[in-house]
């Protein structure tokens, strides 16, 4: 332990040299704006700026590449809050309360809460980063395609109260995502597989910013333009006040979700040291979870502060977890942490086991890295919430043209294909026409997130074990967390069977009617 | 249209679009391969399927009226907010189209930066009835913004259709630098 500090102490005076400590600043800063650009996330931030670092040190260039990484962590919330548009995949699920607390003049709660909540999840992160990187890389050494299709499961149990009472269309929502996830070609034979009339836009899949900017983007437009014209054209985008008094108090109700955060942040650790997982179903698992754990989860959707909490704490705490298999083992948990990898080849360095010992300032000066990148992206964050809020004052058919136009780009930019422009706003009008009639949105677009990791964990477990389904049991991690899938899963839809046994059902059709 | 018809209609629609993935995924094979594990359609055959049994699932509550959409009888669209609605859908379905062209006479596009200022001005003036100061400063800064973000810094090249040889001077002079 002592030993652990010491080395931690060097690092500090590695991390705070003035060149380290102006790239973490200026890395934050970047992050921020990338991450909070509908379409770009923190992979696109660390690829189109990884050449630049080769101007510096190594030391000095992970830590601006990890500043980038932890900005745009924070950064992402920021247009799913501000706009309805999640700024990446790490965000989707911030979106689900988040603009709702916008819409509702509680825009400064929302952004205040991921704020806190990511420098809670990314510093609880950093210290179980420190103390127990060896050991946890092994546990997660031993996660194979069964644990991972488990913990898939697991997910999608959690979100299956998402959608409020209607199970039917919530299956469905979960069902067409994972089907969408689907298009493009098979995994494992190579051969195109759902090209819808043979359309060759189809072949390189669907983009899931296609899906979510297209419902959250295009569809929240719409929506907010029937709004508008309901109100006589007077409502804005959001009503939104801001003052130093409103942030204390915001942050002194956010000790309150102190649970969350806890949940949060470990849970997004440990999936984000999964490799291959990443930070988006971190975050996702920890919203559904927050949900599952709260005692008015009918608020849910609805503008709850800690579906905001939960997944802002797991996506940061997910991004510092992903960086462990990278540093301990050389094997990148995300796709961000892939071009970091890549970054330290370049430079000479060779991740694994032995870089701990080999280059001991590189890594424990990364590590302090990510202490101060947390308070300074906290820091800018807090500071730029008047900006944010001073966009959402603008009148709402000057910020609504605009919005939309940065849909148009951000669908555009991932894939770099008009076909994917139009499928957005195919999208989107059938999104907005599906929430008109209460269909949930949200877990179509967990889906499709979650649906390139899930089919080939299941059809590689499936392979390995003859095609046995009991391979899911046998394993002692992915057996106890399928058991809590299940039950999860299956407790909701009984729910209302039980009701409609119970009389319970009656009482319900006559209410609604 | 009602709330409940809607259902109804969307209900049918997810029903046909479901079935049309079961066929389209029965394109490789749904069942066990030997050797291979389960086949490249199966995944989604089998999600589409589990798809078409919940619009059943939906139908089958609207036919029993179950549910407050499946009761509501009042109108889809309150009078007078279909307009703006569909004014919004189209103008952004035009933009779309003037982006990279739809094919029809040759017609190359006007690409992002002839689009979307159109798409602005359309927006500020028609629909939010603006003056020409804001509506024009608008329709200047967003593209420029866009261009300076997207091709200057980031390098994603936005398509510019038939407006492509006039960006030619701008990168001759942004690579010079």
């Amino acid at each position: 332990m002592m030993e652990i500090i010491t080395l931690l102490g060097h690092g500090f005076v590695v991390a705070l040299q003035p060149l380290n400590l102006v790239l973490i600043i200026v890395g934050c800063a970047v992050g921020l704006f990338i991450g909070a650009m509908p379409g770009l996330g923190s992979v696109n931030g660390v690829a189109i700026l990884l050449p630049l670092t080769f101007l510096v040190p190594p030391d000095g260039a992970i830590i601006f590449l990890c500043a980038i990484y932890y900005g745009a962590m924070y950064g992402g919330a920021i247009s799913s809050i501000m706009l309805g548009i999640p700024g990446a995949s790490t965000a989707v699920a911030t979106t689900f309360d988040g603009r709702p607390l916008a819409k509702q003049g509680l825009a400064d709660k929302a952004l205040t809460a991921a704020a806190v909540a990511s420098f809670v999840g990314g510093s609880i992160s950093v210290v179980l980063f420190t103390f127990f990187a060896p050991p946890l890389a092994h546990v997660a050494l031993t996660f194979g395609s069964q644990e991972t299709f488990a913990l898939m499961l697991l997910a999608f149990a959690t979100f299956v109260g998402l959608g409020g009472d209607d199970i039917a269309k919530t299956i469905f929502s979960i069902c067409i995502g994972l089907v969408l996830a689907a298009v493009g070609l098979d995994i494992i034979t190579g051969r195109p597989r759902l090209i819808f009339g043979d359309i060759s836009g189809f072949m390189h899949g669907i983009n899931f910013l296609v899906l979510a900017i297209g419902i959250y983007g295009i569809g929240e437009m719409l929506w907010t333009v029937e709004e508008n014209a309901k109100a006589g054209g007077k409502s804005m985008l959001s009503e939104a006040v801001i003052t130093v008094d409103r942030i204390k108090n915001n942050v002194i109700e956010l000790i309150g979700t102190w649970k969350t955060m806890l949940m949060g942040s470990f849970l997004g650790y440990f999936v984000g040291i999964l490799p291959a997982a990443g930070a988006t179903p971190g975050s996702l698992m920890a919203y559904g979870f927050a949900k599952q754990m709260s005692k008015h989860p009918e608020t849910f959707g609805k503008g709850n502060v800690e579906g905001v909490v939960a997944p802002e704490a797991a996506n940061n705490a997910a991004s510092t977890g992903s960086m462990l298999p990278m540093m301990t083992l050389g094997i990148p948990g995300s796709p961000t942490t892939a071009i970091l990898l890549g970054g330290m080849v370049i430079w000479g360095l060779e991740p694994g086991p032995r870089l701990f010992t080999s280059n001991p300032d590189f890594v424990w000066g990364l590590i302090a890295s990510l202490y101060v990148a947390n308070v300074f992206a906290l820091i800018l964050n807090i500071l730029f919430i008047p900006a944010f809020i001073w966009v959402l004052k603008l009148p709402f058919t000057i910020l609504a043209p605009i919005i939309l136009t940065l849909c148009l780009v951000g669908g555009y930019a991932p894939t770099q294909d008009m076909h994917d422009v139009w499928l957005m706003l195919i999208f989107g009008l059938v999104g907005y026409l599906m929430r008109k009639l209460d269909y949930p949105v949200a877990p179509a677009v967990l889906a499709i997130v979650l649906g390139p990791l899930t089919e080939p964990a299941l059809r590689q477990s499936l392979l390995i074990s003859g095609g046995d389904p009991m391979t899911f049991f046998y394993r002692p991690y992915s057996g106890p967390i399928m058991v809590i899938a299940l039950i999860l899963l299956f407790l909701p839809a009984l729910f209302p069977l039980y009701r409609m046994v119970t009389g319970g059902g009656k009482k319900k059709a006559s209410d609604s009617a | 249209m009602t709330v409940r018809t809607a259902e109804l209609l969307m209900g049918l629609a997810m029903a046909v679009l479901s079935g049309y993935f079961m066929w389209k995924s029965a394109e490789l094979p749904i069942m066990w391969v030997q050797g291979v594990g389960p086949g490249g359609g199966a995944w989604p055959f089998w999600l589409s399927l589990v798809m078409l049994l919940s619009t059943l699932w939906i139908l089958f509550n609207w036919a029993f009226r179950i549910g407050a959409i499946a009761n509501n009888e009042e109108p889809l669209f309150e009078a007078g907010m279909f307009t703006p609605v569909a004014l919004v859908a189209l103008a952004l379905t035009g933009c779309i189209a003037l982006i990279e062209g739809i094919g029809i006479g040759g017609f190359k596009g006007i690409g992002f930066y002839g689009a979307l200022p159109l798409f602005i001005i359309f927006y500020l003036k028609v629909i939010g009835s603006h003056t020409w100061v804001s509506t024009l400063t608008t329709a200047i800064v967003v593209p420029v913004l866009t261009f300076v973000f997207f091709e200057v810094l980031l390098q994603i090249s936005l398509p510019k259709g038939m407006t492509e040889p006039l960006f030619l001077p701008i990168y001759a002079f942004i690579y010079s630098l």
